[in-house]
């Protein structure tokens, strides 16, 4: 115990230097994400009939739906936080597992909506959305990559999290210890940040 | 600097959860409002309300309330160049389609 002691008091720690390295990916999505609100924020000005005709075709529903499970599982993300800094490591596991439980619902509700519109006709270069007008081609373009790609980001997400709740059982990640499982906390919370302005924009146009 | 920064660097957990009822009630309005038409307004309104959303988000569930300066110059910093591109975009775009 001794030696590995010795190496314990040898590592070197830099917490703010770490979750400042993750503030500054997080930047790198905003640049990602922001691409596609630009061409997003150009095609609608430049198709905005088409878009407010092609918008009705989202369930507006299943979006709440969505965006009130993403906030929550928000909410667990950071309660489980605090948990573990007020050394309650059980109950910090439990938020983490009702966030991935919350991570997995959304996706279930992203596969109904999906599918929804695959049985209408509506995916990428299907022959009902070909037939119609050049801007709802690009709405449904739109729809399909930027929440395509958010919903990537909410499976990279529960992974990430699954992860810190093994290292968390483990005893890696610990009270004086946590700056990883908050720089997942920080990716989960930017997922959501991304969610709030995908929903406004896609389901609530029409 | 604090000397006990690592107890500064903590919420409890009653705020989060009155985040979380703002966000939930800024969703309910969103989606209420979205139902009237403000004309040029409306996606305005939409925009602020998401932005008033991801204030919340950022400043209690990202802890940058508490986190250290640097971190909010940083932010302020990468809206501020998202800001800037975003304007001239349109103001070249807007400039294309009227003539």
């Amino acid at each position: 115990m001794n030696s590995q002691e010795h190496v314990v008091s040898h590592v070197h720690r830099d917490d703010i230097a770490s979750r400042m390295g993750m503030w500054l990916f997080l930047f790198t999505e905003l640049i990602l994400f922001g691409g596609m609100f630009f061409l997003y924020s150009v095609y609608r000005f430049m198709n905005a009939e088409a878009f407010h005709v092609a918008a009705k075709e989202l369930n507006t529903l299943i979006g709440c739906f969505n965006t009130a499970i993403l906030l929550t599982s928000s909410l667990t993300m950071a309660l489980s936080i605090t948990a573990l800094q007020k050394d309650k490591k059980n109950l910090s596991i439990f938020f983490q597992l009702i966030t991935i439980v919350l991570a997995f619902g959304f996706l279930i509700n992203k596969y109904f909506e999906w599918a929804a519109k695959f049985d209408h006709g509506i995916y990428p270069g299907s022959d009902t959305l070909l037939a119609k007008e050049s801007g709802e081609i690009l709405f449904f373009g739109l729809y399909y990559v930027m929440t395509g790609l958010h919903g990537l980001h909410v499976i990279i997400g529960a992974v990430l999290i699954g992860v810190m709740t093994r290292l968390t059982i483990k005893g890696v990640i610990t009270k004086d210890s946590y700056v990883k499982l908050e720089s997942a906390g920080l990716y989960w919370h930017l997922v959501d940040i991304i969610w709030i302005f995908l929903f406004p924009l896609f389901y609530l146009i029409t | 600097m604090h000397k006990d920064e690592t107890h500064q660097h903590m919420h409890r957990y009653g705020i989060y959860i009155l985040v979380w009822m703002g966000l939930l009630t800024l969703t309910g309005v969103t989606v209420a409002v979205a139902g009237i038409n403000f004309g040029a307004l409306t996606i305005a309104t939409a925009l602020i309300i998401a932005a008033i959303k991801s204030y919340l988000v950022l400043t209690i569930f990202m802890h940058l309330r508490i986190e250290q300066r640097v971190f909010r110059i940083f932010l302020v910093v990468a809206l501020f160049f998202f800001i800037i591109s975003i304007v001239l975009l349109f103001a070249d775009y807007s400039f294309l389609i009227k003539s």
